[in-house]
């Protein structure tokens, strides 16, 4: 089971910003251990965000983005007390979701 | 003991060894040497190529690890830093053929490189210089410290003539021979660097034709 | 001249060295600026911090107990304030201790573990990785408060004075001690600015940072290895895991850092 998430999210003015940090490795597939031999490719591919169960927010991701990213967005309305989830697929079928309701 | 302090103030003709020795930092309650040496012994262990060996000092390194003596304006410090740095003069080896410079190329990629002696570095590896790590060299490298002064230019404003190639030859085999707590390794000395790395870094320096010296 | 380089202190290895070299100085410090606030907002730190707490409140080893009644030096169970506070003498172990050391004294004590295998096991290993979440954690509940560590106790005074003299003393092939980097200030190796670490202003610039998530690495540094590897680039062997040495120059250090405020879990280029 994936390491959680942590989400933050704030509306104002109509306009909700949310805040993830995502634990996982990112492997690009391109280094390699201390014995030479390559690390495989681990990576995050998709990331979905819903508002109120409505998919918001969809990213498909390669092997460039860092270890333990971080990601901020905008959505139009929310309001506190909203339920906001966050879903992330990787290379390896692995999936994690988890959710946080607007401040 | 602050008695012997001010004895030994007035006394700036005595024999610079027993002088250093009594212009020494006082490092305060539980840090005398018994208790210094009994922590260092306790609390490393070798690592690789990073041995506990490394711990013991030379003369030169036990001096300079007491800032009173390594940067004291008094006349036993200065005296005592003119005799550590005769002592290293002497261990300086000349280039065998006397030939200075070698490749100013291969001098630049020595200069760049950081690598070596450490716990994680593998012996028989060549060692760079570290160079960049403290000094400014090439214009086209911004990438560099400011730990050393500048050498840009290093040739074109000192000229070629053979007190310089000495100089400089000398400067990067044992740093301390002209200043005695300098920060800066003692390359040649310690068998950081070989003699035909020496003379690439010389190269990189003071050929004419170097990027230094454009 | 002087100017120009006090300027280029701000380039950071964060961007590349080839694009920073064709911009301008204040275009580089902004840029530099940003991408710090930018780190700063998402600091993955975060997620070790969840970790440690988890791992603090979770019974483990024979005895099945928790990390909760643990004394960090505020009272057992007392984590709010307690980073700030170290090192410090307790009485219990007759030792002066930081975080990392003391709560391998919990983990003897209220667990029962067996705490040589984590002190050999390498940074980055399991065991490891599972102390310094919970220092980042530990070091979270400080974040904000004052530096207050005291010498009052004989032996935290001479934690001290053997701390300062561990950062001059010189050795190994390349002549190094904490000083020659260290010992001065507007300085810097490369593009990393050194704090001058001896003076109580560039104390707490190290000392108030740490631990610390690193990007480049995605690594997160508790000072235990942040010392560690200082070590390893002085060409020394390797410092014990929480050795007095180490827990000298943590003294040397925090002392110095007198009243500056804790910016802990940090986060490093």
């Amino acid at each position: 089971m994936p390491n959680p998430m942590k989400i933050r999210a704030t509306a104002k003015d109509g306009v909700t910003e949310v805040k993830v940090l995502m634990n996982h490795e990112m492997e690009t597939g391109f280094r390699k251990d201390s014995s030479g031999a390559v690390i495989p490719a681990w990576f995050i591919t998709d990331v979905t965000a819903k508002l109120k169960d409505k998919v918001v927010m969809q990213a498909q991701w390669g092997a460039s983005v860092s270890k333990n990213p971080f990601l901020a967005f905008k959505i139009k309305g929310g309001a506190a007390g909203d339920k906001v989830v966050v879903t992330w697929t990787d290379n390896k079928g692995e999936t994690r979701t988890d959710e946080t309701t607007i401040a | 003991m602050k008695n012997i302090v001010k004895l030994v103030a007035l006394l700036p003709l005595l024999a610079a060894p027993a002088l250093a020795g009594s212009n020494a930092t006082d490092w305060g309650k539980g840090a005398g040497d018994a208790a210094f040496s009994a922590m260092l012994k306790n609390s490393f262990h070798d690592k690789g190529i990073a041995t506990l060996s490394r711990l013991k000092q030379d003369a030169t390194q036990a001096f300079c690890s007491d800032p009173a003596r390594a940067t004291g304006a008094s006349k036993a410090a200065v005296a005592a830093r003119a005799k550590i740095e005769a002592e290293n003069l002497a261990t300086i080896k000349w280039p065998t053929d006397g030939k200075w410079l070698g490749d100013w190329k291969a001098g630049e990629k020595i200069a760049q490189s950081g690598r070596g002696m450490t716990s994680s570095d593998k012996a028989g590896e060549a060692n760079g210089g570290n160079c960049y790590n403290c000094h400014q060299i090439s214009k086209a490298e911004i990438a560099y410290g400011t730990i050393g002064p500048s050498l840009h230019n290093y040739g074109k404003t000192r000229g070629n003539s053979e007190e310089t190639m000495r100089y400089t030859w000398g400067k990067i085999y044992n740093a301390k021979a002209y200043n005695a707590c300098s920060n800066m390794p003692r390359a040649g000395h310690m068998g950081i660097l070989t003699e035909a790395q020496i003379r690439d870094l010389m190269a990189l320096l003071l050929d004419p034709a170097s990027p230094v010296n454009q | 001249m002087r100017l120009r380089l006090i300027a280029c202190l701000a380039l950071t290895a964060g961007l590349a060295a080839g694009g920073a070299a064709r911009a301008e100085n204040d275009q580089s410090i902004e840029g530099i600026e940003k991408y710090r606030e930018a780190l700063r907002d998402g600091n993955p730190a975060e997620l070790f911090e969840a970790q440690g707490e988890e791992l603090w409140k979770k019974p483990d080893g024979p005895k099945k107990a928790s990390l909760e009644k643990c004394d960090l030096g505020l009272g057992a169970g007392v984590v709010k304030g307690a980073y700030a506070q170290l090192p410090r003498y307790f009485k219990d172990t007759d030792r002066v201790q930081d975080a990392e050391s003391r709560l391998l004294t919990c983990k003897e004590k209220l667990q029962g573990i067996d705490v040589g295998p984590i002190i050999k096991a390498p940074f980055g290993s399991h065991e490891k990785d599972d102390m310094n979440a919970l220092v980042t954690y530990i070091s979270g509940q400080s974040k904000g408060m004052p530096v207050k560590v005291s010498l009052s106790h004989p032996k935290e005074k001479a934690m001290f004075n053997l701390g300062k003299r561990m950062f001059y003393y010189e050795g190994g092939p390349y002549d190094f001690a904490c000083a020659t980097c260290h010992g001065q200030s507007g300085a810097r190796i490369r593009l990393q600015e050194l704090p001058a670490l001896a003076t109580t202003k560039g104390a707490p610039v190290g000392w108030t940072s740490w631990p610390a998530y690193r990007v480049s690495a995605g690594q997160m540094w508790g000072m235990q290895w942040r010392l560690a590897d200082c070590f390893r680039q002085q060409r020394f062997p390797e410092p014990n895991y929480t050795s007095d040495a180490t827990i000298a120059l943590s003294m040397f250090m925090s002392a110095l850092s007198k009243d500056a405020k804790m910016d802990t879990p940090g986060i490093k280029r």
